[in-house]
């Protein structure tokens, strides 16, 4: 078992045809994702990926003829919310948008259509999810992995690989893998993706990632704490030597106010009985020490 | 990005929303020209002109930047001190020019993106004037919250409730007017914040002589998402270069996100995640870094040279680490983007290299023959890269 995606995942790809949807695409089939479909308007009746992917013009008849219940998007920013729409509409529950530079006002109308739909957004500007040997979506290289009972989820891309590298190379596999994204307006946050992991019965240990900015790592860390009192969990932060009022990097990324700093996130999960590293590196060992056995 | 308090207020006067009349001086006598004509205006019920400084960092008034004059003579001589200012580190090029206002009330009204409910919220309150942030400090209590609908945007009664709430008395028809305003502002321009601080009641004199109040926007303070500048071509002409670093302008140009530091340890890094961590580590590791440094996704051998060169024109930077995670960046474009920057570097400067993921073997055999110091691990690169800029300071 895994969270969001694994065997019963049938991926449908919006943006198939561009540099990246085609790039990336062809990685999570070589991966084993079940790769249904890809979306391009106008290039309906064609095909992608050698032959292997049927194009669909529309979402909506992708999902009719391959029953396609997952969608990645490829976009670019100026299409990308719309794309997300058109998903919901489709009746698809779960939506990865990888797209960055999105506005961050174009994002709220949408991310509220999402939630009235009943359906599960995971970004924008993020690297994707992957259930080690069942399904990757999105960009994260499927090398760094290895099957297991670890939970991560993370804001950032890059920052993800780093913590998985050190976990696959600890011996210690995952369960699922999610980077939820650096936006200021993202469809899910640390607490979305924790209350997932808490009801997968496969997920024994928590790792969670985060960056300055905003408090989405201090409620998850109060959720957890109620929640996951028994599960060993370990997080990382980013930024803890970044100054205030400096947007670093991810639009999301800002001191601002005094509000969102390192200090502030470490106290809380430490409270919340997360055991904080210092380095990604360090999160191996302190999992084990969190009494993690596996 | 920020923009200057003119250029914002012009952006709510194209919404409808009321502002007190203003110039923009670049010089002395352009000052005392607009001075004259606010001097002279019957509606001025103070008989005095306001003269502030344009400069994006707060504290204006503190450091001299915002001044009264009651002549045109004073008018002049005030304007032309504040365009010698130098305001924390940023030298004054423009004043707005107005009427001096009599001021019955200040408010504080705001629009902003509120991240954990994912829409926007407007901050009121009936203690204007001072720093919002402070009165949440001394008077919480005087702070009204309220979230616009994320697909309705605020509705006329949802404007009254909010105008009702902070307490606008006679002036709340005005007042759910201008949060309406504000909102519009905010989706028109794609803005993270509006804010008027003050918002104020002043009194005018009418053309009988007699008092009349109004509530009126006598300060904007207004971000734009930067994410949102393309649609928004004019906003271009809004930036003040003067409160940018050059190399942010360099940076820019080759899609790189760059921010300078104190330090001497120059990052080039991919992920801004990633990016923060290795600064952390640098200073774990006993150094300091000089930048953060995000070269993006599928960096390509000529960005990596352009970020080479932006680490090597400040010259602080002691010695570089570069790290590389690969995923859709490939390990060995980044190492030939190296080769080459090395090349034409015009400064030794020690650099240390750490690339995984993505082709980091070919990357490895390219270093090897380029005889680049590398590292495994992140802790290990962090390590190296210190000793390396403290031997280079030695």
């Amino acid at each position: 078992m895994s969270i969001l995606i694994g065997r019963s995942t049938r991926l449908v790809v919006q943006g198939i045809t561009g540099r990246e949807g085609e790039f990336h695409s062809r990685a999570m089939l070589e991966y084993g994702t079940q790769l249904v479909a890809g979306v391009t308007p106008g290039k309906g009746g064609q095909t992608a990926l050698d032959g292997k992917v049927p194009v669909f013009n529309t979402v909506r008849e992708a999902v009719y003829q391959t029953g396609a219940n997952t969608s990645c998007i490829f976009v670019p920013a100026g299409g990308a919310p719309d794309a997300v729409l058109e998903a919901v509409a489709a009746g698809i529950k779960t939506i990865f948008c990888i797209t960055e530079g999105i506005p961050a006002l174009d994002m709220i109308p949408v991310v509220e259509e999402v939630r009235l739909a009943g359906a599960r957004l995971i970004g924008p500007n993020c690297p994707g999810a992957t259930s080690p040997g069942t399904a990757k979506v999105g960009i994260i290289p499927g090398s760094i992995h290895r099957q297991g009972s670890v939970g991560v989820v993370s804001r950032s891309g890059t920052l993800t690989y780093e913590a998985v590298q050190a976990m696959t190379d600890a011996g210690l596999g995952q369960s699922t893998c999610v980077g939820i994204g650096g936006d200021p307006v993202i469809g899910s946050q640390h607490i979305d993706i924790l209350k997932l992991f808490a009801a997968d019965p496969d997920t024994e240990a928590l790792v969670l990632i985060g960056e300055i900015g905003g408090t989405a790592e201090e409620e998850a860390a109060a959720w957890a704490a109620e929640h996951m009192a028994n599960v060993p969990k370990v997080a990382f932060i980013a930024g803890r030597t970044a100054p205030e009022g400096k947007r670093m990097g991810h639009a999301g990324a800002i001191i601002s106010g005094g509000k969102g700093t390192a200090a502030s996130k470490v106290s809380a999960l430490e409270a919340a009985g997360f055991r904080v590293a210092n380095s990604p590196t360090e999160l191996p060992r302190l999992l084990r020490e969190a009494g993690f056995r596996r | 990005m920020k923009i200057h308090e003119a250029d914002a207020k012009s952006l709510l006067v194209a919404q409808g929303l009321p502002v007190p009349p203003w110039e923009v001086a670049r010089t002395p006598s352009q000052a005392r020209a607009a001075a004259v004509k606010y001097l002279a205006d019957p509606a001025n019920a103070t008989g005095k002109v306001v003269i502030k400084a344009q400069v994006l960092v707060g504290g204006r008034g503190k450091a001299g930047g915002v001044r009264l004059a009651s002549t045109a003579d004073e008018a002049e001589d005030v304007a032309a001190a504040i365009l010698a200012l130098e305001i924390k580190g940023l030298p004054v090029r423009r004043v707005l020019v107005g009427p001096a206002a009599e001021i019955v009330k200040e408010y504080y009204l705001s629009v902003l993106l509120d991240r954990a409910t994912k829409r926007l919220m407007f901050i009121g309150s009936a203690e204007g004037g001072v720093e919002i942030e402070q009165t949440a400090v001394t008077n919480p209590g005087a702070i009204v919250y309220e979230h616009a609908d994320p697909l309705l945007g605020l509705p006329d009664y949802a404007a009254r409730e909010l105008a009702f709430k902070i307490g606008f008395g006679a002036h709340w028809k005005a007042g759910a007017a201008i949060a309406k305003g504000l909102l519009r502002t905010m989706v028109a321009n794609d803005a993270d914040l509006v804010e008027i601080n003050p918002l104020a009641v002043i009194r005018e004199t009418r053309a009988d002589g007699t008092p009349v109040e109004r509530l009126v926007c006598l300060d904007a303070k207004i971000t734009l998402d930067d994410s949102a500048l393309l649609r928004h071509p004019g906003h271009e002409e809004l930036r003040d270069m003067d409160a940018e670093d050059p190399t942010d302008v360099e940076a820019r140009r080759y899609d790189l996100t760059f921010i300078k530091l104190e330090g001497d340890i120059g990052c080039m890094v991919n992920g801004a995640g990633l990016a923060m961590t290795t600064m952390d580590l640098v200073n774990r590791a006993g150094g300091q870094p000089a930048n953060f440094l995000d070269i993006g996704g599928g960096a390509k051998a000529d960005r990596v040279a352009a970020a080479m060169r932006l680490i090597l024109d400040d010259p602080n930077v002691k010695a570089i680490l570069v790290n590389i995670f690969g995923g859709i960046t490939r390990g060995d474009e980044v190492a030939k983007g190296l080769i080459e920057a090395r090349a034409q570097q015009v400064r030794d400067v020690p650099m240390v290299v750490r690339i995984v993921g993505t082709n980091a073997a070919e990357a490895a055999e390219l270093l090897e023959a380029a005889h680049f110091v590398t590292a495994a691990s992140l802790d290990e690169a962090a390590a190296k890269a210190v000793a390396a800029a403290k031997g280079a300071a030695a």
